[in-house]
């Protein structure tokens, strides 16, 4: 109960005002297509130079926090995921939007961040000692094999023919492979200097699903003829609350994705929304339903998401090993003020370190409720006539895709994967198998190669791959996945009769 | 039309011969850019951040730098940009990491090399040094040297990427140990000391900083350099007085270039004031905090230093 102590630093006026000023601007830097966490913890740090060490912390753990709730606001009412955690969010919470149900999505949206990300800093609190040594337990296959795992759920996402999801997966897979290969450095399918640095996976992101929006929202010309009004429906918060502690069984599916997945250093916490979203689906009575606005889909993927943000700490802040990108980045910032992580973080630093991590935990509170004030107002943005809307959304893109890396070439392959995706979009592909192709390829490849130079080494690959109690618990996993999907497609086969050719 | 054309043309001249002496003399007056090839918060990232915070004082440049990052490739990207693109009137620098360029532009076909870039000052130099385990049964390096020579092939070894300063030290240390050993390549240096933590590998070539933080759960055998860190790690031998043949070649050395072309006068006025900015007291100051070591070497040296390592990496690399 250490932290408890450690609320004072955070409970004052100055503390208050950075939480709530990196709050609202997490909340809409994550909104920004292109914005992703890492990106804004890292664009933050130079602010924290002149900062007190305990004030600037403060401010990046509660624009983390924010951000990766702010993705959301842009999935749900755009269709554009935020970040690639956004992704899963994007299924049903724009569904939703669609139909006038915005500010419910948004609400529900904000209160399961808030859950997931609560259960996420617990975690982080509590069982950090017990869990940074098994989190570390993961090598090469084990990676690999979560990869595979991943790979599983390509099918079945986003897509009414598993073939069509596996082939755009496939698509997504090979375009990872672009540039240079990140532990060989061999160059491959560099064809222009624009590839030279690989696809960056969120240029690809916003070109996959901004452009071909963009292009479907201009398609009705000046006079508007698709234009239609669509009404936002007020929606009670209490309602919302209600509503989503109704969900239990997505919410706590996806908050033990997310604290997993998070704690697992070098699996991509990206993938955490996209696991718990088909999990939760497999397990629904309501799975059917699944895609087309339920708000199941919203709790298991926000949940997963922002449950996350605590345990991707864990590693970082005691073994001084940053798990993901932006713990990465964090590091920098910690290191800036002179603070070692490690396993003296909580002994010299006692005071820092807690203040970041209760200035995280309140920092969900003040997410939850900018992001429930924010959600009456945005939803009005489906009101916004679509060609307006469309050129805003387009600037934000290359804005978006230009920041990441300060790079020209990032625009192009945005638009040119966004136009691609826009024909291949009109034959009934969906990007969001052809993104998880892209953030799983690397993940299995270079964990294989990896794994595969040590096995070099040991006893071989099979031995390396194949046996070990962590990964035959994971290849059950994948088997189970992939029995699942089989089994599930016979019987939708069997039960519908084959859709008309024409349709 | 061709008399305006002409005309035109020799106003341009004029106007060019008249200022560009000028604007060199009056440089910098606007702030000056400095690319960094790695991601935001990364070692290279947060240290440039560091050095250039005092860059706008009257006494420096009088404006401030402002860093950018083109990550990409290991460093490829970034500076094949610059080499290529960059405008040769001291307004936009880079930050250089040696060995990286200098091995990539050995290894692969970049458009950048010792020859087309010139450097102003250095300001860190970080050391490789072997790691392992807390938990290993390897305590000093002799016996990992028995078990390399007992076991050729077997003692799995990670680092950060192929030809960086880590392969090098590896490679090195490799020939050193007479033995053979299996090297693993990560995507950086934390994923790579993240598996010798976490046991998918024996032994670690790592960045002496970061080593440094997490020293509670290594054992730190010996440092790729010519004299030990009294800063950090004062009792930690170097590979050297160990009897290994490993000299500092394999050291990370990070300082400011520009692209050669620069006009003399800016490269010179650069040369003169950058290295004092390195040495300023705030700068030192968080450096330290930073666990960053610094080593401030001026234009002359650096290009010394350059130039010895291309000629070693050529030989060391000849036969990969």
């Amino acid at each position: 109960m250490e932290f408890l102590q450690h609320f004072g630093p955070v409970f004052t006026l100055t503390s208050m005002a950075i939480l709530c000023g990196g709050t609202i601007g997490g909340l809409l830097l994550g909104a920004t297509p292109g914005l992703s966490p890492t990106m804004a913890v890292a664009l933050l740090i130079p602010f924290t130079f002149h900062m007190t060490p305990i004030h600037g912390l403060m401010l990046l753990g509660a624009a983390y926090t924010a951000t990766v709730a702010g993705g959301a606001i842009s999935a749900i009412l755009l269709k554009i995921p935020g970040a690639p955690a956004n992704i899963a969010t994007a299924l049903d919470g724009n569904a939703m939007a669609k139909k006038g149900e915005g500010a419910r999505a948004l609400q529900i949206c904000f209160i399961s961040s808030f859950i997931g990300g609560v259960l996420g800093i617990l975690v982080l609190i509590f069982l950090t000692p017990v869990l940074a040594k098994w989190a570390l337990g993961f090598g090469p296959s084990h990676l690999f094999w979560i990869a595979i795992l991943g790979v599983t759920i390509i099918g079945s996402l986003d897509s009414k023919s598993v073939i069509k999801g596996l082939l755009a997966g496939a698509v997504g897979l090979w375009i990872a492979m672009i540039g240079y290969d990140s532990i060989q450095g061999v160059e491959r399918f560099i064809f222009s200097e624009h590839l030279e640095g690989g696809v960056h996976i969120i240029a690809a992101l916003i070109g996959l699903f901004a452009i071909p929006q963009i292009i479907e929202m201009l398609e009705g010309g000046r006079t508007n003829r698709q234009y239609e009004i669509v009404k936002v429906q007020p929606h009670s918060i209490v309602k919302a609350i209600s509503e989503t502690f109704s969900k239990m069984r997505a919410a706590v599916i996806g908050s033990v994705v997310g604290i997993i997945v998070g704690l697992i250093p070098g699996a991509g916490g990206q993938i955490a929304g996209l696991v718990s979203y088909d999990q939760a689906r497999r397990f629904s009575p309501n799975r059917d339903k699944f895609g087309t606005g339920e708000s199941e889909g919203v709790v298991a993927a926000e949940t997963a998401n922002n449950a996350m943000v605590g345990p991707s700490l864990v590693p970082l802040l005691t073994l001084s090993v940053p798990g993901s990108p932006t713990a990465a980045v964090l590091l920098g910032g910690l290191l800036i003020h002179g603070i070692f992580p490690g396993p003296n973080l909580f002994v010299e630093h006692a005071d820092v370190a807690w203040a970041f991590i209760n200035s995280l935990l309140i920092g969900q509170v003040l997410m939850l409720v900018f992001g429930l004030y924010i959600a009456g107002l945005a939803a009005h943005v489906v009101r916004i006539p679509p060609p307006i809307l469309a050129s805003g959304i387009l600037v934000l893109s290359v804005f978006g895709a230009y920041s990441v890396q300060s790079s020209y070439s990032d625009v192009v392959v945005m638009l040119v994967l966004g136009l691609g995706m826009y024909f291949l979009s009109k034959y009934g592909f969906s990007p969001a198998p052809l993104v998880l192709g892209i953030i799983l390829g690397p993940i299995a490849e270079s964990n294989y190669v990896q794994g595969s130079i040590i096995a070099e080494a040991g006893d071989g690959l099979f031995s390396y791959f194949f046996t070990g109690t962590l990964n035959l618990f994971l290849i059950t996993l994948v088997v189970a996945s992939i029995v699942y999907s089989v089994v599930s497609e016979i019987r939708i086969r069997r039960l519908e009769p084959r859709p008309g050719v024409a349709s | 039309m061709s008399k305006y054309v002409k005309r035109f043309g020799m106003l341009a001249v004029l106007a060019a011969a008249m200022t560009l002496p000028a604007s060199a003399a009056d440089y910098p007056d606007r702030p000056v850019s400095l690319m960094v090839a790695y991601s935001p918060g990364g070692a290279t990232d947060f240290q440039a951040r560091i050095v250039t915070m005092v860059a706008a004082n009257e006494e420096y440049l009088g404006q401030p730098i402002v860093i950018i990052n083109r990550p990409g490739a290991g460093g490829k990207v970034g500076w094949n940009k610059f080499a290529s693109g960059a405008r040769k009137d001291g307004y936009e620098l880079a930050a250089y990491n040696v060995p990286h360029f200098i091995a990539q532009s050995i290894k692969f076909k970049t458009k950048y090399n010792v020859e087309n870039l010139e450097p102003i000052a250095n300001w860190g130099a970080d050391p490789a040094v072997f790691v392992v385990n807390r938990d290993s049964p390897f305590n000093t390096m002799k016996d990992v040297q028995d078990f390399a020579k007992a076991n050729p092939g077997k003692l799995t070894v990670s680092g950060a990427g192929l030809f960086v300063g880590h392969h090098i030290a590896y490679l090195q240390i490799e020939k050193a140990l007479d033995g053979k050993l299996k090297y693993v390549p990560h995507k950086g240096g934390a994923p790579a000391l993240k598996s010798v933590l976490g046991g998918q590998v024996m032994a670690g070539v790592n960045n002496l900083s970061d080593a440094y933080r997490s020293r509670d759960s290594l054992k730190i055998l010996g440092i790729a350099d010519v004299q030990r860190n009294e800063e950090f790690l004062p009792d930690v031998p170097t590979l050297k007085e160990l009897g290994f043949d490993v000299d500092d070649s394999s050291v990370n050395f990070r300082g400011v270039m520009v692209r050669k072309g620069t006009p003399p006068e800016v490269i010179d006025m650069l040369a003169a004031k950058v290295p004092e900015m390195f040495k300023n007291k705030r700068v030192a100051k968080q450096m330290k905090a930073g666990g960053s070591p610094v080593r401030v070497m001026t234009r002359d040296q650096v290009k010394a230093m350059w130039a010895k390592r291309e000629a070693f990496l050529k030989q060391l690399l000849a036969g990969l």
